[in-house]
Formats: C-alpha cells, structure tokens, sequence
C-alpha cells in the first residue's frame, strides 16, 4: 500500500478499481461511442489508447498523466458525467490540462446529482506505481491511497 | 484569484443566478491554473467548437436553454464548427438514416440555439473562421475565449492572439461574463518555448506528419521549430498559412499543442527569435527517417488492409481558396498522366460556405466538379461519427481525421495517386 498526495481540482471522495492509461487520454476518442450509442458502461473507444481501449471506463478510478486531443473534450467529460457514465474519478500525474479541468468543473458546477472527485500533481511515481485493478481510495484532503 | 468588484459582484450573484454560476465556473477554472486575475476577452468575434445537434449532447443543450433563459447570452458574435451532414457527401439510405433520425436528430433546434446565443450569420460554420472570406480573424495580441483545437493552435501561433486551449462550453462561458482568466497561453511566460524541434528532413516535410510527429513528442508543450523556414520561407503568404493550418491541426489533435513558434515565420518567433525558448528546453531531431517511423507507427484498424477505399475526405481542417485551386490542379494532372477522366475514388473537398462561394466564382470550380470531386461544408468528422460510415474503407490526408476516426492517412502525394490512379 503506497500514499500519494495531490491537488484538490474538484472536491469528493471514493473507493474505486484503478484503470491506468500511461500515454495522454484522448477524451472525444475515448467517449464518443459510449455516449453516442448507449454503451452504460462507457467502453474506451480510442484505437490509439492501447492501455484502454475497449475497457469499461465507467465507475473505474481513471489514472493518466493527462488528456489530449480535441477541444471538445471538456464537453464530452461534462455529458459523460450528466449521464452517468463517468468514471469514478480521475486521477492525474501531471498537472490537469485546461481541457480535463474544464470537463470537471463543468460537471462540479452544473451538474447537481453527480460526484467525479478529480486530483492532480500526483507525480510519475504514482503512475509507474498503480496498476489496473488495484484499489483506489481518496481522502478527503486529496490523498490517494493505492493498494 | 483577485476579482474586480464587478467580477465579484457577479459572482455573488447580481446578475442573477446563472451568471454567478458561469462566473463560478470561470473562477475554478483559472483557480485550476493558478490565475491570479481575469482578464477582459478583446477580440471582435468568439468561436466554439460545438455545431453538432448530436442526441449524446442533450445535457449541453439542456445547459444551453438554461443560459439562454436566464438571458446569459454571449456578447460577443461567433462562428462555430462544420455542420455535421450535407446531402453533397456520398452516403447509402442506411446511413442517412442514421444520420438525420438518430445522430444528428437535433440539428435544426440546436442551431436555433446557437442563433440566440449569438450566431454570426448563417455560413459562420466552419472551423477555420479565421480564413479572410470567413472574417473571424482575430490580431496580435487580443484575447480570444474560442475553442476548436485547430482554429486555437491556429490563432495563437500564426496570428499571434492570445487563447488558451479552451475546451467546448468554456468557450462560452468566456464569451457571456467578458473575461477569461489569466493563465497559460495568455501569459508571456506560457508562451515560451520548452522544445527545440530541429527539422532536418531532405525534402518540405508533409505538414500534417510534421505535425503529427510533433504533437505526439511535445503533447501540451510550446515547440519552437528551426529549419523549417527553409522549405515555407520568411513570409507568411498564402501557402505558408496553409501549410501551418494542416500542420497545427495535426500538432493539436495528435498531442495537445496550443502554441507554436516557427523560426523566423510565425510573428512571436520573428519578434524575439531564441529568446522565446526557456533554458533546458528538450531537443527533437525529425528527419526523413523519423517522419516515415511516425506514419508506420499508426495502427492499421480497417478489418481488411487490402480493402479498396469506398470515399476520400481532404480538408480536415476545412481547405482554404489557394488549397482548392492547387488541388484542382493536381487532380487534373494526375487523371490525365493515368487517362481518367474521373476520380476513381468518391471524394470530398471541404471548405467553408464563404470559401466555397469564392471558389464558385473562379473557372477553377467547374474544373474541378469535371474531375468527379465533390465539394461539401461538411465537417468530415462528423460523418466518420456514423457507425455504418465508419466500418467504410476511407481515406484522407487528414492526420486529425485519422486520430479521431477509423479513416486512414495518406501523405497528399499518396491521396493524388490513389484518387487520380485508382490506387494502382
């Protein structure tokens, strides 16, 4: 069991199954088709994601250095959350991108019903260190306790 | 983050609930970032990245009528993306099905929306408005709130604006309260350079590989790029500008990038040359070498490799006038070196309306709709969307086409061959 503390970018807590993606998550790519065709467990579209695509990204604890790609990324994270199918957070290593930031606090402010703690700054170590299938806690303080 | 009292008094809520709820997502967002203030958004127009009433978009829509509601509309115009369908573009009975009952079922209604949002006119749709015939072109310096990875990457880099990557409803957000906060891209500092890219390729690299090759090394960070004024020269002309929209666009979507400087081209870059470049910044070597590992390493996700391509989009983003004209050309040429007549692969130009209509009035028009190539507004990617069109074989020289879609790259030379040859 390893503790990593970051930054707080949307308050929460949870417990949830890591789903780790070391290259950037492309948002659109990964999103579209779950959203699009009524996929509830939101499948990891994107072909250029080997680390995830075609894995239920829905309820997971997301971890990746960043996202990447199209600017409406932050929208597609926002109508994920709306409907329920986002995952149960996302946890960065790197500093959030405006992108993935936007997404989060799309969904903090607008969206009544609808939890996705998101924590950043949590460095390379905690990427090299979590595995698929672990277990993700976060605290209230944004840390994140990987067993 | 130190607001004005105008700012903080709409965030407490003087004028009304929503504005305080669009400024608070204002505030978290620059809080993300470390803005210590906001700023005001200068340029004359805005753009946003969302022109598709697609049904997965309903919470943005419901988001939209609340805003419009509460009267918290943008106050600036906008021009926004490509329309998603056009009956120009080859499609079967099944596929526009698809297309009008079930993907795209909301277009009519989301588009009122845009309109009372604050639509710059009916042909405003396209994702390279910064084209003189489009006239969304912001200056040096002014501060935009737009997004479409593209157009940003675009206006930063080679206009010299000031815009962060900002993603879809953000956009607006920015567009509504009149401020954006001040981080990133907007800042002196943000817009140094942390990678040294030295093109060292023996011919004009292909601008959506270069940039793709780009993208994928730097992600998010600012490259600044020697030795590529060799091949575009000093002088931001027509083909400069063209070469740099196909070349941004891929650094955007294959990584993240938002801001680039090109020796002795882009305006930053001839302002204040190697100053712009932070010490220790990362070096990448791209020669000919590197170009072909970057296009070899693409996956190959059709079911058949070998199958014959059923359509062929260029203009991802949307082409400019000189870009038709040049293709024209092309086409031409390359169907009568193989006696054709006609392309021997369904294909697609996409332009803007405005440009479109320019393109009309040149005999350079009737020309190309002689060689069987079809012009369309359309955003391809939008028609890649649809699951029936995207187990088709099809083919494009457009890097961001291929990241987002099951459509294959082709280098431009490699797109005239197989379009004017058959593939042969």
């Amino acid at each position: 069991m390893r503790k990593f503390k970051g930054r707080i970018v949307t308050p929460g807590t949870c417990t949830a199954e890591a789903l780790v993606s070391h290259g950037g998550l492309n948002t659109l790519a990964s999103f579209q088709k779950a959203l699009q065709f009524g996929d509830k467990t939101a499948t990891c579209g994107d072909q250029n994601n080997p680390d995830l695509y075609g894995k239920q990204m829905l309820g997971k604890a997301l971890c990746l250095p960043q996202t990447i790609g199209s600017t409406t990324g932050g929208l597609v994270l926002y109508c994920a959350c709306a409907m329920k199918r986002q995952p149960a957070c996302m946890l960065f290593s790197n500093h959030i991108d405006s992108l993935a930031a936007a997404g989060a606090i799309l969904a903090d402010v607008w969206v009544e019903d609808v939890t996705m703690p998101v924590v950043d700054c949590l460095g390379d170590e905690f990427l090299d260190y979590v595995k698929d299938g672990m277990k993700i806690t976060i605290e209230e303080d944004g840390t994140v306790v990987v067993e | 983050m130190q607001l004005t009292l105008e700012q903080q008094q709409i965030l407490d809520g003087a004028k009304g609930e929503t504005m305080a709820k669009v400024m608070k997502t204002l505030v978290m967002y620059g809080d993300a970032f470390g803005a210590e203030k906001m700023v005001p958004v200068t340029s004359e127009y805005n753009h946003l990245v969302t022109s598709f009433g697609l049904k997965m978009m309903t919470p943005v829509f419901d988001l939209m009528d609340q805003l419009i509601k509460a009267g918290a509309v943008s106050g600036q115009k906008f021009s926004v993306d490509p329309r998603p369908v056009d009956k120009n573009v080859p499609a079967n009975f099944l596929q526009k099905l698809i297309f009008n009952k079930f993907m795209y079922s909301t277009q009519e209604s989301y588009e009122k929306q845009l309109k009372e949002l604050g639509l710059m006119n009916d042909d405003a749709f396209t994702c390279a408005c910064y084209m003189d015939e489009v006239g969304n072109k912001p200056k040096k310096g002014e501060v935009l709130s737009w997004a479409e990875s593209s157009a940003v990457v675009y206006a930063n880099s080679v206009l010299g604006a000031r815009c962060n990557r900002n993603s879809g409803i953000m956009d607006l957000m920015g567009s509504i309260v009149g401020y954006v906060p001040y981080f990133g891209l907007l800042t002196d500092e943000g817009r140094k350079a942390t990678w040294v890219i030295r093109v060292e390729t023996t011919k004009k690299p292909e601008a959506q590989l270069l940039g793709s090759a780009i993208g994928m090394k730097v992600m998010e960070d600012v490259p600044y790029v020697v030795g590529l004024d060799k091949w575009l020269g000093t002088e931001l002309d027509d083909a400069a500008c063209t070469y740099l929209k196909d070349f941004g666009a891929a650094t955007a979507s294959n990584g993240a990038v938002g801001l680039y400087h090109i020796d002795n081209l882009t305006p930053e870059a001839v302002e204040l040359g190697h100053s712009l470049i932070v010490e220790g910044a990362k070096e990448y070597v791209i020669d000919d070498a590197e170009l072909q590992r970057v296009q070899d390493s693409y996956p190959m996700i059709w079911k058949n490799a070998d199958a014959k391509p059923k359509l062929c989009f260029v203009g991802c983003p949307h082409m400019s006038l000189q870009q038709l004209k040049d293709w024209t050309d092309n086409v031409e040429a390359g169907l009568k070196a193989s006696g054709l007549s006609k392309v021997a692969i369904p294909t697609v130009f996409t332009a803007s309306k405005p440009v479109l209509r320019e393109f009309e009035k040149t005999p350079y028009a009737e020309r190309l709709k002689k060689t069987g190539v079809i012009t369309s507004y359309i955003c391809p990617l939008m028609y890649m969307n649809n699951p029936l069109c995207a187990k088709m074989p099809v083919i494009t020289s457009s890097n961001k086409l291929r990241t987002y879609t099951t459509a294959r790259y082709y280098t431009d030379e490699q797109i005239l061959a197989q379009i004017t040859k058959g593939g042969k």
